[in-house]
């Protein structure tokens, strides 16, 4: 059971490094959309006893994670009609460097912390922090405003394999109000990219320093 | 009981007072005459209460619990509180009713409604300041005050000079509340609770420091230097009857604030006293000598005013000083004088202010210099102006020479008469004490010749005329006032007496009295007889006829052909010897022309004397400290990676923190 589980982790690191590693928008959201249904169903393998509402949690996540998010994202790609990140901070493959850097960095962090012995050995721990690391360095380093809003799913996947931690002690309830959020939000930044497209002509979030004061 | 109850309600009535006008046009006089009604109602209302409580069991307690997480609605008054309660409710009710001639709503449609608010808030805020036995009411009430006093001066907010004086007072009260809000931070610790009950016991470093954050904190209010930062900017600013209740009663809640204080806490080491005394004497000194270098009618009146407060922290430190070293006759003599220039200062600076608010309001201009003359024209303001004058000098036979007499007697004392051990180095108050009286004697010479004798200095100051009878009326009233506590200062020498016995906890057996040690049956003979001395001469010279007729003729003008009206002594030249004499502390600036050859062209002279303490050393302190904290605008680049950049550090670094404190 442990080294499926941990299988499953390690593609979700992978995953991460994927993410950081491709200048492309559609795969990007493509790779974080496939990141989410992953989660979804580690999340059906964790519970030791699977209740309807606990399925009916990681089913909707898969759904809104999985499929409804990178929906809306890709109509709004395409509405903008641009397909890469032209100019990040820094090249794909330093991302990729310093991804790699915050991994080993979370392992090694983890190993320190004082963990209930159930979790020992299991790498859900250094793959929620390095997931939310790599979450903050696509924040960080790009610029367009659809690849910062993938910078906040990473983050918020990172959280969710945390929360899995606690999955006898979180109720359900928080777990879909994170989500509602999460769709809100994506809902939103989305149909701002476009009003953002328009009047800076350019999605580039830099611009929007001509709103300072 | 009921005193407290009266009083209560005097303070919601003047607080209120402000609200009816809101519900009639902007314009509407009957908004303003309500407002005035209210205050004048309200303020006898209090006033008998005030009556009641020091003839009736004092004191009178009224306390409840509140809803607020911290201390509780605890009210009382006694003789200290009588004493300041009184000025809170004689001074605004007489400012609101010049305020009709002043302020009218009809020519001030803007501003005239939230005056009149603020006005009343800033009166009912003070008398709940006076009343207040729970730290944390007292400092809603004094935080209330704060604020109304603010807006309530601020009203001409289209004036940059306006706002920054508006700045300026904001920060300076402010910093001073943080002093008071770690003042009731220690003082809970040291007693337990927020109540203001005399604490019988706590460590003297404690109490040393309550002491010295009160000292700062109330300092601020009362404009002891160099914490006066604000107060001539702000006096002048606001409208005049706005200044006089500001300086007749408002810096008085600093003073009532440390009276308070150091009777509330444990009698201490003798230094408290003697800082009192030093901070009172550069106080004194130091305002007096920057009101001769004025330039501004208002200013100059407010840096007055810091100079009383110097007189009054003198008799306070007297106090002080005697309690620690258990003389009661000092402390009778320094409390009693110091409480009844409270008294006299909020009888004759609000009369000046309102003097000052009469000739500005017909002539438009604060400027010493541009004024001059105004005796002709303004006959009745001119003579109240100068009662105000001779009573703020000290003079006989008004009331500013009583309560300046009761402080010498009481530092004479401390040489040691009659064999008894003294504290000599108090002594020297006393001759800066005359160095003062002597300097307000020059400030009000300089003041009132340029401003009331001379000829006009300018078009405008020809156009004086004596206001209406509702500006009138109160200065009156306040001139009265001077009269008779100059004359008959005994009328006030039972409320004193009590108010320094309840200060310092004397005994009743204690076999002393105000009236043994300060003969002031004299001071009424003497002034009666000065008074009879004066009329009789003027009397003479009235039906004396004169030898010859009386013709007017130019001054002597250096043979120069065509004299002009500007050609007469400058209120700054009148100063200027006082001015440079004290150079080193003043610091005035004179810019004069280089003049060469026979034939110079024109130029110009010009001085100017700031705020040492305001002008050289705050506002280029707050500049340096602006340039270089703008350095720190580099972490705000309204980019959201850089912000999301400092969160990951932070993270990170708060990570590494962590599992470094884990270890074993």
């Amino acid at each position: 059971m442990t080294s499926l589980f941990n299988g499953l982790l390690v593609i979700v690191l992978v995953m991460n490094l994927f993410a950081l590693g491709t200048s492309r928008i559609h795969a990007l959201i493509r790779i974080v959309a496939s990141q989410g249904v992953l989660l979804g169903i580690i999340l059906l393998l964790v519970h030791r006893h699977l209740t309807i509402p606990a399925f009916a949690v990681a089913m909707a996540g898969i759904a809104i994670k999985g499929f409804l998010i990178p929906a809306i994202m890709l109509r709004a790609l395409r509405q903008a009609e641009i397909k890469r990140e032209i100019e990040p901070l820094i090249s794909p493959l330093a991302s990729i460097m310093l991804g790699a850097i915050a991994t080993a960095f979370a392992i090694l962090f983890s190993g320190q912390l004082p963990l209930v012995d159930q979790n020992d050995g299991a790498l859900l721990v250094p793959t929620a922090i390095a997931t939310v690391l790599v979450g903050f360095i696509i924040l960080t380093t790009r610029f367009k405003a659809l690849t910062q809003v993938v910078g906040y799913l990473v983050l918020e996947n990172g959280i969710f394999v945390f929360g899995m931690l606690l999955i006898e002690a979180m109720p359900l309830v928080v777990e879909m109000g994170v989500l509602l959020d999460l769709f809100v939000g994506v809902f939103v930044i989305s149909i701002i990219v476009n009003h953002i497209n328009r009047a800076f002509s350019s999605l580039d979030t830099r611009r929007l320093l001509l709103l300072k004061e | 009981m009921s005193a407290t109850w009266n009083i209560l309600a005097a303070i919601v009535v003047l607080g209120l007072s402000g609200l009816p006008a809101y519900l009639l046009p902007a314009r509407s006089e009957t908004g303003q005459r309500v407002a005035t009604a209210a205050m004048v109602a309200g303020s006898l209302l209090g006033l008998c209460g005030v009556a009641g409580g020091v003839g009736g069991a004092i004191p009178s307690v009224a306390g409840a619990a509140w809803g607020l997480p911290y201390g509780r609605f605890s009210v009382a008054i006694d003789a200290v509180s009588a004493v300041f309660l009184a000025l809170v409710f004689v001074v605004p009710a007489l400012g609101s009713i010049y305020g009709l001639g002043y302020w009218g709503h009809a020519q001030h449609r803007g501003t005239g409604r939230r005056l009149g608010l603020f006005y009343g808030l800033l009166a009912g805020s003070m008398a709940l300041v006076l009343i207040a036995r729970d730290g944390v009411l007292f400092l809603i009430a004094w935080e209330a005050m704060a604020m109304a006093a603010y807006f309530a001066a601020s009203v001409e907010e289209d004036d940059p000079a306006v706002r920054r004086a508006g700045w300026v007072y904001l920060i300076a009260t402010h910093a001073g509340t943080l002093c008071l809000i770690a003042m009731f931070a220690l003082w809970r610790q040291a007693t337990g609770s927020f109540a203001l009950e005399p604490a019988p016991a706590m460590a003297a470093g404690l109490a040393s420091a309550i002491f010295v954050l009160a000292l700062f904190g109330f300092g601020f209010k009362a404009g002891l230097m160099p914490l006066h930062v604000w107060l001539p900017g702000a006096h002048s600013a606001a409208p005049s009857h706005v200044s006089a209740v500001m300086s007749g009663v408002m810096l008085k809640m600093g003073v009532y604030g440390i009276v308070r204080m150091t009777a509330l806490l444990p009698v201490g080491p003798p230094w408290w006293g003697g800082t009192l005394l030093v901070a009172g004497a550069i106080t004194g000194l130091a305002g007096i000598a920057f009101a001769i270098g004025q330039h501004d009618l208002k200013r100059l009146l407010a840096y007055s005013s810091i100079e009383n407060i110097g007189i009054i922290a003198m008799g306070l430190g007297l106090a002080v000083l005697g309690r620690a070293l258990g003389r009661p006759e000092w402390v009778l003599l320094g409390l009693g004088g110091a409480l009844l220039h409270t008294i006299n200062h909020g009888l004759f600076k609000p009369l000046l202010f309102l003097g000052a608010g009469a000739v500005i309001h017909c002539v438009h201009t604060r400027e010493l210099d541009r004024l001059g003359g105004l005796a002709r024209r303004m006959p009745a303001v001119t003579g109240l102006f100068v009662i105000g004058s001779v009573a703020i000098c000290a003079l006989p036979p008004l009331n500013g020479f009583a309560s300046e007499w009761l402080i010498y007697l009481g530092l004479f004392r401390t040489v040691g008469l009659g064999g008894e051990p003294g504290f000599a180095p108090a002594a020297v108050a006393a001759v800066v004490l005359a160095m003062i009286g002597a300097m307000a004697v020059a400030c009000f010479a300089k003041l009132i010749g340029t401003v009331f004798l001379g000829s006009a200095r300018s078009d405008a100051s020809q156009h004086g005329h004596d206001p209406t009878a509702t500006m009138m009326g109160p200065m009156i009233v306040l001139a009265f006032g001077c009269v008779c506590l100059g004359l008959f200062p005994s009328i006030a020498i039972a409320p004193l007496e009590d108010a320094s016995r309840t200060w310092a906890a004397l005994a009743e057996s204690t076999p002393i009295s105000l009236a043994a040690v300060a003969p002031l049956g004299w001071i009424s003979a003497a002034g009666l007889g000065l008074v009879a001395v004066v009329a009789t001469f003027a009397l003479i010279s009235r039906i004396t006829p004169r030898a010859g007729a009386v013709a007017e003729a130019g001054t002597w003008d250096c043979g120069y052909a065509r004299p002009d009206r500007r050609m007469q002594y400058t209120g700054s030249s009148l100063g200027a010897t006082l001015v440079d004499l004290f150079g080193l502390v003043v610091w005035p600036r004179n810019h004069q022309p280089a003049i060469h050859g026979l034939f110079p062209g024109s130029a110009t002279f010009k001085s100017v004397v700031a705020d040492t303490v305001l002008d050289r050393l705050v506002l280029p302190f707050f500049r340096a400290a602006g340039r270089y904290m703008s350095m720190f605008r580099v972490f705000q680049q309204a980019q959201m990676q850089s912000y999301v950049l400092y969160v990951l550090t932070i993270v990170i670094v708060l990570m590494v923190w962590g599992t470094m404190g884990a270890e074993p």
